[in-house]
């Protein structure tokens, strides 16, 4: 946005005639999203936490083929952070061109999670008989929690691949602002930090110790 | 009135939420980004929504006092839920749940905030309109589509869910335990898009507010509406997401053979269910943790506009404003930690009962205040009965009156006892239900002149006030009674129920279904009075016909496309300036600084 409009954005008032949180109306937006959006995930961790305390949970599971895969998996979705966090400054600093690359390397290795990520659910399903509605290890509702809450997190980290397009697209074309990009950045961590949640307590706390 | 052209910077910043004024009939009235029109859409949403689900409550009434009467359309239309026009138990509880869900979501949610809250927000805060007018326009239409998916529960093969609006599992998980249909399927998919219209629509409410309030309008200067829609818009924000995820789990459990909510060995129908694992309670927990704080998203903003009319009507200033706002956001944040008073009977640890019991209780402070409060205001004021001020006052009564049977229901040992009686059926209609109708009620009758430019028939209004008061009354004052025998809830008939019969509970019902009668043919008055006012009521030149005080009577009737004529209000004072000495009129609009109130010399001496 122009400079009148950062000039009213620098200017916190809770007098009216201003934005008394000191940003624009799209990342206000996005931060209440966040917060509403992380309410659906707690509810659903929370749901799994109930289950399994109710339940004989198969631990330890080696998971697929170790708990190597998902540390790869996690290290990638890690870097695509670092590298948003690389675009959001670029643009901030107008380097459009350099913020565009950034915003394209975060959206590849967003595809590369989803990749490996349904390379892992492929071979849960197919190969070891774990299903939404079964498993062969122990309690169905172990693989219901593991596929729905991933697959919401899968669903939200594809979601953020084609919303970076977006913003990538857009803000090379001027159509998009930095403060956007900064916006999408935001979305972008918030998937991040739910897989952050997602990995200690789906996969480390079911994963044997040696 | 006081104004001040847009300067550059504001321009600019404003330019977010303006667009130009649509020229087609589409972009206009259908698919418009204006909030304006949003709110009227939401409104009819909900006046065709109110109608069916009275319908349906008629249905539930006339099986309650005739289990084997027969009624030849019914059976035209549903030929398997009422064969030959019998109404048969499981019809009876799905007109029992639609109903519910029919009222709860689509007639107590979207009026209060979608309607009178996307008409009015924006312009008694001094905007052109909410801060994303586009995703404004998605969310009614998602809320449209949601509606649609409800109704087409009606007409599937199966018919409609019968599990209340609450869907307890297992009876909703387990396709087994009901009609095999994909009634209870459109049902659930109804509520999650109803929670992704509605927290989207949350959000957009919390930036408005925060961000597009005029020069010099303070929190503290804010109508009450206002505060209330705020309110209403975070618990929405924070609750429908939650219930969004459980509505995801048990459309799994129906649909891809999870076991959330499905615990082992279930047998239905002397078949064992191939579930194991789930717990029906983890339902209960999430669906409560969001029910609670919706029970405070339908009743926070009848508490506003009745705030806002009491004050105007008895021409004084709301007594305690602060205390006022400092109560709506303690019941807002107290709405969150009390969902287990739902689950006393669902089996849970004393311990839990108890912290949830007190929480219950002190719901019950904030919601004084508010109450001694409003005849605080009252007290001693030039009161003007108009038909809005006496649609408040019934607010205040039906207030107080479910209140009273909320703090006995607070209490575990006494809800055990009530927990599925009529008691409750009482409790949460006189407060929830009826109250917040009579909320909207105020609100259409105050706002009219403004939306539509013309007066509705202020006799008829108080004729159907009266009519509807004291059917109201009628309708739930014996239910407390019935819940004393104790008559359970969701019972289809009560042939056979020796204690029921003995009790008089068939005369009871046959009284409340006469006055539930009486009470919807009322209804006809006011939507008559209501139509005939917009094409044929008195032309009201007047900008502000109430003398009230906040922005929305300082602009003409209906307002512009862009409310302030590509103009922003500035506001010098609080939003309940009545009766003021030595002004020229008794009230003073917030957009009015010192000089227009008070005149050139008094302004100048500082008096």
């Amino acid at each position: 946005m122009s400079d009148a409009h950062a000039a009213t954005v620098t200017q916190p008032t809770w007098q009216g005639g201003g934005t008394p949180l000191a940003v624009g109306h799209k990342k206000l937006g996005m931060w209440l999203f966040i917060m509403s959006d992380s309410l659906t995930f707690s509810a659903l961790l929370l749901s799994y936490s109930y289950v399994r305390v109710a339940n004989d949970w198969p631990t330890p599971f080696h998971f697929f083929p170790s708990i190597v895969f998902s540390t790869v998996m996690t290290l990638v979705l890690l870097t695509s952070s670092l590298t948003m966090v690389f675009a959001v400054s670029a643009a901030h600093h107008g380097a459009r061109r350099k913020a565009v690359k950034w915003i394209w390397w975060t959206a590849i290795f967003g595809s590369i999670f989803v990749l490996l990520h349904s390379y892992e659910w492929m071979h849960l399903m197919v190969d070891e008989g774990m299903y939404p509605w079964a498993n062969e290890y122990g309690t169905p509702v172990f693989g219901s929690t593991f596929f729905l809450i991933t697959g919401l997190h899968m669903f939200h980290v594809i979601t953020g691949v084609a919303y970076l397009a977006i913003v990538a697209l857009g803000y090379r074309r001027g159509k998009w602002l930095p403060e956007d990009v900064e916006v999408a950045g935001l979305y972008w961590h918030f998937v991040d930090l739910v897989w952050m949640f997602v990995f200690p307590l789906i996969y480390l706390l079911s994963t044997s110790v040696d | 009135m006081t104004e001040v052209e847009v300067s550059p910077e504001v321009a600019e910043y404003t330019e977010v939420h303006r667009h130009p004024e649509p020229k087609g009939f589409w972009s206009k009235y259908i698919f418009s980004v204006d909030h304006k029109v949003i709110g009227i859409q939401y409104l009819l949403l909900a006046v065709v929504a109110v109608f069916v689900g009275m319908a349906l409550s008629l249905l539930v009434r006339l099986r309650l006092i005739c289990p084997e009467c027969s009624y030849p359309t019914l059976g035209t239309l549903f030929p398997v839920g009422a064969p030959e026009g019998v109404m048969t138990p499981e019809f009876y509880l799905a007109m029992l749940t639609m109903h519910g869900t029919v009222m709860v979501f689509m007639v107590l949610t979207t009026a209060p905030q979608g309607g009178f809250g996307n008409y009015f927000l924006p312009i008694q805060i001094g905007a052109a309109d909410m801060a994303f007018p586009r995703l404004n326009m998605l969310s009614f239409w998602t809320t449209f589509v949601s509606f649609l998916l409800l109704m087409a529960a009606f007409v599937v093969e199966g018919g409609a869910p019968q599990t209340g609006w609450t869907g307890y599992p297992p009876l909703s998980a387990v396709p087994e335990a009901t009609v095999q249909g994909i009634g209870q399927d459109l049902w659930l998919a109804s509520i999650a898009v109803f929670c992704i219209a509605s927290l989207l629509a949350a959000l957009n409410f919390i930036v408005t507010i925060l961000d597009l309030r005029a020069k010099g309008l303070t929190m503290m200067r804010l109508p009450l509406t206002c505060w209330t829609w705020f309110i209403t818009a975070i618990l929405g924000l924070l609750a429908f997401g939650v219930l969004l995820a459980a509505g995801v789990l048990l459309l799994m459990d129906r649909n891809v053979g999870t076991s959330f909510f499905v615990p082992g060995g279930l047998v239905v129908s002397d078949k064992q269910i191939d579930h194991s694992g789930g717990s029906p309670i983890l339902w209960q927990h999430l669906f409560w943790f969001f029910g609670h704080p919706e029970v405070y998203i339908a009743i926070l903003p009848g508490m506003g506009v009745t705030s806002h009319v009491l004050s105007t009507f008895a021409r004084k200033t709301v007594f305690g404003y602060r205390a006022m706002v400092y109560a709506v956001v303690a019941i807002g944040l107290l709405g969150f930690v009390v969902w287990g008073h739902h689950m006393f009977v669902s089996g849970m640890s004393p311990y839990s009962a108890f912290v949830f019991s007190i929480l219950t209780m002190c719901i019950g402070v904030p919601s004084a205040i508010k109450t001694f409060n409003w005849i605080g205001t009252m007290w001693g004021g030039k009161i003007r009965f108009t038909s809005p001020m006496l649609y408040s006052i019934g607010f205040v009564s039906l207030f107080v009156s479910g209140g009273i049977s909320g703090i006995f229901l607070g209490q575990p040992t006494i809800d055990l006892y009530f927990h599925d009686t009529y008691f409750v059926v009482a409790h949460f209609h006189l407060i929830m239900g009826v109250a917040a109708i009579f909320g909207m009620f105020a609100g259409l009758t105050f706002w009219f002149p403004k939306m539509f430019g013309r007066m509705m028939d202020e006799r008829l209004s108080k004729i159907h006030f009266w009519l509807t008061f004291i059917g109201v009354y009628a309708i739930f004052g014996p239910m407390h009674y019935l819940g004393m025998l104790p008559h359970p809830r969701r019972y289809a008939e009560i042939t056979g129920v020796d204690f029921l019969v003995e009790g008089g509970a068939a005369q009871l019902h046959l009284f409340i279904t006469v006055a539930a009668l009486l009470t919807v043919l009322a209804q006809f008055l006011f939507l008559y009075n209501f139509v005939k006012g917009i094409y044929a009521g008195k032309v009201c030149t007047d900008p502000n016909p109430w003398e009230a005080t906040t922005l929305e009577w300082a602009i003409s009737s209906p307002p512009p496309h862009d409310n302030f004529g590509g103009k922003v209000p500035h506001v010098y004072r609080g939003a309940y300036d009545f009766s003021l000495r030595g002004a020229k009129r008794d009230f003073a609009m917030q957009c009015n600084d010192d000089k227009a109130v008070y005149g050139e010399q008094s302004a100048a001496s500082g008096d």
